[in-house]
């Protein structure tokens, strides 16, 4: 009795209270649904503490987190967003949001980056959330990408990071002549080839050929698409990489590795935790940055982002918006990218750095050599169905480069039909 | 009849309703209505919207543009399309060969021994295993270095093989691998079929002299006809429905060349890259209508068989 009594008074009281609320945007009631695709052990107890955190602002909001498998949530995504819409969801950004863009799914959230707070501090990564001019979501965490090596394989063949392609080359037939293979991969699920094809691209060509090529632009029988293979062929007639690579997913690579039958690996910052959980100590792992192939080409980077929304169906918008505006502020932004978290880089500007040498040397190449831009990552950057189209054929070139014409006339009759 | 059991003293019989009436007609059909229900609204309908879906140009989000027959003159010149459709053609070729082991282990286990039973319950167990399990196992025994396959291959001094790794030979293992189960299930089905076998002709073809190879083919196995249907048709629609392996063992690669059509269908319209509902529908069209000669031929025979039964 008295419990219905103080619950219908503060439903009042809410009610009153909901215009005032609404201006000061504290105080949010309802319900507010997340959907999120951390369903790896760390970012999900990263997620789920900073939500925790978010309830504790708001005590009357009733949030109702759902943490969904991260590879099938890149299949659920479509029914969810038109049946049976949360709140909050998370995505990436750049190419992969468009299809949700243009179906009307996503709810414009132009007016939480025109607050200074959000337009000042977040600025870097503006352009990958803009489509049409306008902005789709937010970035909550982002990594780079580059070369993660075997220090003491490097020290004990007396060899030092390389800065063009030529020292790669001679590092990597100093490796192969003892028996160690220059870089682990693997291409089972496609993607990890479309990583070394970004960067041997942007390093032959630079970023806006890679952007025009993922415009759809330029043909891919193009001279200078067949420039960026023919460097790539280079890599795989001196036997670079690792044997029956299209066996294997990237998980299933690291133990050459760490085995030392492998020397280094193209990968996102993700591949760090991995080894250090396999033994290798901070001393025997480093990293550097892919090296320059043609010298007048302007470095560009991969750096992925992974991004918050607000499906255009959702019931509690106001409420989800002030959950956006908490994600990047500068002080959540230091704590769920720290070491212990995800063990990224913030998107906020104010935010600080994990003392972690990974991140460090991430953050300093991202924010000063990498005058080029910065790209998300190929099958974030091209459309989908050119991308699963791509990575095929790049996974094909990596086994048999002999059949690179039949790929490439292949790819340009999808390119010709995709960007119709 | 009804009318002499009829008391006479009634003048008039009661009036009855029209369900009394027509009882013996409705009642099958009720029983059936929601058998009939389910099946037209989740199997009978969407097969006319994929026929309809086909005719489309859609993502599954936004607007949908009607294209005619474009997307099936896209599949005529899709090599990817040609080569899902190869790579059916072996699943139902070579995985008919569960029929045959089936049959052979279940007239080798059809045996009185001590303990017979936990041999039949061992060899039976694959057919238990989920799919996804099974994939593994075999995608492990496959690997290329430290599988046990290759370590096998070695003490005869030959070379490690990549079978899921190599475009010629990958469909080949996932089929075996499928056999595995499968002849296990055929196996199980022999063996019923074995226990109805009639005594007394295999004891008048004994006396005969038949034996060995002639007492099988002439005897045995045509007894075991209705055993072999069964096996045909659960097999066949095994192969067709080939997808988990697939998906577990080589996910469609190396490049493409493991996929089946269904595979195929689903990298287009549902998987993570894929947006193309109709192209999708139009592939699942034409899975639909190979199916449909062999639904047909199943049907068909058994009417035939009904029919004679009677």
């Amino acid at each position: 009795m008295r419990s219905t009594l103080k619950a219908s008074a503060l439903a009042l009281a809410a009610a009153f209270a909901a215009p005032a609320a609404f201006a000061e945007g504290h105080a949010l009631t309802g319900d507010l649904k997340i959907f999120l695709d951390t369903s790896n052990p760390a970012p999900r107890a990263t997620m789920e503490a900073m939500i925790g955190r978010f309830q504790e602002m708001h005590p009357d909001l009733n949030i109702e987190t759902t943490v969904i498998d991260r590879e099938a949530y890149k299949t659920q995504i479509r029914n969810f967003l038109t049946a049976d819409a949360p709140d909050v969801a998370t995505w990436y950004a750049a190419n992969r949001m468009r299809p949700y863009v243009e179906a009307g799914l996503f709810e414009d959230v132009s007016d939480l980056w025109a607050e200074p707070e959000i337009a000042e501090n977040l600025a870097s990564t503006k352009g990958a959330m803009t489509i049409d001019g306008k902005q789709w979501g937010v970035p909550y965490t982002y990594y780079q990408w580059g070369v993660y090596y075997r220090k003491d394989l490097y020290d004990q063949y007396g060899l030092s990071e390389p800065t063009n392609f030529d020292e790669m080359k001679s590092n990597c037939q100093t490796l192969l002549d003892n028996g160690v293979k220059c870089y682990t991969i693997g291409t089972k699920f496609l993607w990890t080839a479309g990583g070394w094809f970004d960067y041997l691209n942007l390093r032959t060509h630079g970023y806006d050929f890679h952007m025009e090529m993922a415009a759809g632009d330029v043909p891919w029988t193009d001279d200078r698409v067949r420039e960026t293979f023919a460097n790539w062929r280079e890599l795989i007639d001196m036997g670079a990489y690792v044997d029956n690579h299209q066996n294997y997913s990237w998980q299933e690579a690291l133990p050459f590795m760490v085995n030392g039958e492998a020397a280094a690996y193209l990968m996102g910052n993700f591949a760090v935790a991995p080894l250090r959980e396999a033994g290798l100590s901070n001393d025997q792992i480093d990293f550097y940055q892919f090296p320059a192939i043609n010298p007048d080409v302007a470095l560009a980077e991969d750096a992925p982002t992974d991004t918050f929304h607000i499906p255009a169906n959702a019931a509690n918008k106001d409420a989800a918006r002030e959950f956006l505006r908490f994600v990047v502020s500068a002080q959540e932004q230091t704590e769920i990218n720290n070491g212990a978290n995800l063990g990224q880089l913030p998107v906020n500007a104010s935010a600080s750095i994990d003392d972690d040498k990974f991140l460090a040397e991430g953050f300093e190449m991202l924010s000063s050599n990498s005058p080029g831009g910065v790209a998300q990552f190929f099958d974030r950057d091209f459309p989908a169905e050119m991308a699963a189209e791509a990575m095929q054929g790049f996974q094909e070139f990596m086994v048999f480069p002999d059949n690179l014409d039949d790929i490439l006339s292949r790819l340009e009759q999808v390119r010709q039909r995709v960007y119709q | 009849m009804t009318v002499t059991a009829l008391p006479d003293t009634e003048a008039t019989p009661p009036k009855r309703g029209w369900y009394k009436r027509n009882e013996i007609a409705v009642t099958p059909w009720l029983f059936l209505a929601p058998a009939i229900l389910f099946f037209a609204v989740y199997v009978i309908i969407p097969i006319f919207q994929s026929f309809s879906i086909s005719l489309y140009d859609w993502d599954g989000l936004g607007e949908a543009r009607f294209v005619g027959m474009a997307n099936y003159q896209e599949l005529v010149t899709d090599r990817a399309f040609e080569v899902s459709l190869w790579n059916n053609l072996k699943w139902l070729v070579f995985y008919l060969l569960a029929i045959p082991a089936g049959l052979f282990i279940a007239l080798f286990l059809n045996q009185t021994v001590t303990g017979i039973r936990i041999y039949k319950s061992l060899f039976f167990s694959p057919f238990v295993l989920s799919q996804v399990v099974v994939g593994l196992v075999f995608a492990w025994f496959y690997l290329p270095n430290e599988g046990l396959l290759s370590n096998m291959l070695g003490w005869f001094g030959l070379g490690p093989v990549n079978v899921l790794g190599d475009p010629t030979w990958a469909t080949y293992g996932i089929i075996a691998a499928g056999l595995w189960p499968q002849t296990a299930y055929c196996m199980i089905l022999y063996l019923t079929g074995l226990n109805a076998v009639d005594p007394e002709q295999v004891e008048a073809a004994r006396l005969d002299g038949a034996k060995g190879w002639k007492m099988l083919w002439y005897v045995i196995i045509p007894q075991l006809k209705p055993a072999t249907f069964i096996a045909f048709v659960v097999t066949i629609i095994g192969a067709l429905r080939s997808f988990d392996l697939i998906s577990i063992m080589t996910n469609g690669g190396p490049f493409g060349q493991t996929r089946v059509l269904s595979f195929y269908m689903f990298e287009k319209a549902l998987s993570e890259y894929g947006f193309r509902m109709g192209y999708g529908a139009a592939i699942a069209v034409v899975l639909f209508l190979i199916m449909l000669v062999f639904i047909a031929y199943f049907l068909f025979s058994m009417y035939r068989e009904e029919r004679g039964g009677r």
